[in-house]
């Protein structure tokens, strides 16, 4: 199988994808998950700085994939949402939740997990899925 | 200065295993120009809509695969890239290309091979797409955004199944006339509704297929258009942009950049939504089609449904949409915004195999990705 993704590619992006490290504003104080360099509503004036994300927030809309990509039929099937964090943003996520269990407003929190593989001996991918916060 | 659609030509759409991307592009326009009565010396320019010739068959620079085996070198040749408004992209430039004064006959093609990669390959393909970072990254499929899109659509206002089943049912049932089309068999609501899943809410017989085909147009200045049987003019062009993610969108259920294309169309052509007697709307899974009413002004937010309902958009209603099957009897990807005017074309010619009795004026509707492009072409027969 030859190899999609390249070490680098996920490498720079561990801050985001492992601790939820997006970007903030220095203008409006706009928040941005998953980050950006520059605020839209700001423009030239709204080059941003790193926040740290609660990793906290609510189903906004789910899915179940069954028709998987390449590097992800030994999942199928499985579920994944639009989450709007608890500090505004939305992220698509998977949800380690059975599909049954997930609707729409249900409260989630941030796991670690093993992401995707990319082939036998291609790098394991890394990140955070979202569980399903049964005490609420 | 007015420009004018004066030649079509479209292959089959399916799996041409016996064809390749150069064969299919070559054929289209080919076809083109014997339908516009001019030779490949008559024409100037040539832009081409490709989403991503380079992942389903490793071949890149697609202006000079199609100017060279269409026999036209030396004339400049252009690639457009949009995803799946590659072809609605390409139309434009050319479009813009002759109103600059730079161009009098302009070829306009759009195409895809996608079936030598096969389904898996394709899914990944076509997620390139969305945003590679956020999404495909996490295994999401374009059949889960539009799921996404559909289930916070059919909560928010209420949407059933069967309803959504309804769009399916009408373009097939379109489509069965289209002697291009990749199916030519109607299904019914039960059909849809108990089709596999494949992205829940989303069932296979919403999606669009995987599908190879090419499309071509010839487009010209308003003085040698005036010298051809029934040119098609375009009244009005828009081009809109929105976020590549979806989760980045304020609103999961419309897309903004539909309803910007849109004004920008109806503003341009000094047209109404009610002015329009057919539409071609990219129906690449059928919560898209129910959006793109409301985007378009055909309807209002949370009530596309009664178009369906009411029979509004099938044959005989009061703007029949996606009369020749739409995306859901082939969407080879980059060649579906050339189609959809085609269509149009055919309808204004008043050749078409569904005909809508009188059309005078026509939209066309075509969106990439998950809504970050789209544009919207008005067209009229006099």
């Amino acid at each position: 199988m030859t190899h999609r993704s390249s070490v680098p590619l996920y490498w720079r992006l561990q801050k985001a994808k492992y601790t939820l490290v997006g970007t903030q504003c220095i203008t409006c104080k706009s928040l941005y998950f998953p980050p950006r360099s520059v605020c839209p509503k700001c423009r030239s004036k709204g080059f941003t700085k790193q926040h740290k994300f609660t990793p906290s927030g609510m189903v906004a809309t789910h899915t179940v994939i069954r028709a998987p990509p390449e590097g992800f039929e030994s999942m199928a099937p499985y579920s994944i949402a639009i989450i709007k964090l608890d500090e505004g943003p939305l992220i698509s996520g998977l949800v380690v939740d059975a599909p049954d269990k997930i609707a729409t407003g249900k409260r989630v929190g941030a796991v670690f997990r093993k992401i995707s593989e990319d082939g036998k001996d291609g790098i394991i991918h890394y990140g955070l899925k979202w569980k399903l916060d049964e005490s609420v | 200065m007015r420009v004018a659609v004066i030649g079509v030509g479209q292959t089959k759409m399916g799996e041409h295993w016996s064809k390749s991307l150069r064969d299919l592009s070559t054929e289209a326009g080919a076809m083109a120009l014997k339908s516009a009565g001019l030779t490949a010396t008559d024409v100037d320019g040539l832009f081409i809509g490709n989403m991503s010739a380079g992942r389903f068959v490793g071949q890149e620079h697609l202006g000079a695969l199609a100017v060279d085996h269409a026999g036209m070198t030396p004339i400049p040749a252009t690639r457009c890239e949009a995803a799946c408004a590659s072809g609605g992209l390409a139309f434009r430039k050319a479009y813009l290309s002759i109103l600059s004064g730079h161009h009098k006959i302009v070829m306009v093609g759009g195409s895809e091979k996608m079936t030598d990669l096969g389904a898996t390959g394709s899914v990944g393909t076509l997620m390139g797409a969305g945003d590679q970072e956020w999404e495909s990254s996490i295994g999401l499929t374009f059949p889960g955004l539009y799921a996404l899109m559909a289930r916070a659509y059919m909560e928010r206002y209420g949407l059933q199944r069967d309803e959504l089943s309804l769009v399916p049912v009408k373009n097939h049932t379109h489509g069965i006339k289209n002697p291009y089309a990749q199916f030519r068999f109607p299904v019914s609501v039960q059909d849809v509704s108990r089709s596999p899943l494949v992205a829940d809410p989303l069932r296979l017989l919403d999606c669009s297929p995987i599908t190879d085909g090419a499309a071509a147009i010839i487009l010209a200045t308003e003085d040698i258009a005036r010298r051809v049987d029934r040119p098609v003019w375009v009244a009005g062009s828009g081009q809109a942009s929105d976020t590549l993610a979806l989760h980045d969108r304020d609103d999961l259920c419309r897309l903004g950049a539909s309803e910007k294309a849109a004004q920008m169309a109806y503003s341009q052509s000094g047209m109404k939504p009610e002015d329009i007697d057919v539409a071609e709307v990219h129906d690449c899974f059928s919560i898209a089609e129910i959006i793109a009413y409301e985007d378009l002004g055909f309807a209002k937010r949370g009530k596309g449904k009664q178009l369906l309902i009411n029979k509004d958009t099938s044959m005989g209603g009061s703007i029949p949409t996606n009369t020749d099957g739409g995306l859901k009897v082939g969407h080879p990807v980059g060649a579906t915004g050339i189609k959809q005017i085609i269509e149009i074309t055919r309808q204004l010619r008043g050749e078409a195999p569904n005909q809508v009795k009188g059309a005078k004026i026509g939209l066309a509707h075509n969106v990439g990705g998950s809504g970050a492009t789209a544009l919207v072409h008005i067209l009229r027969s006099d």
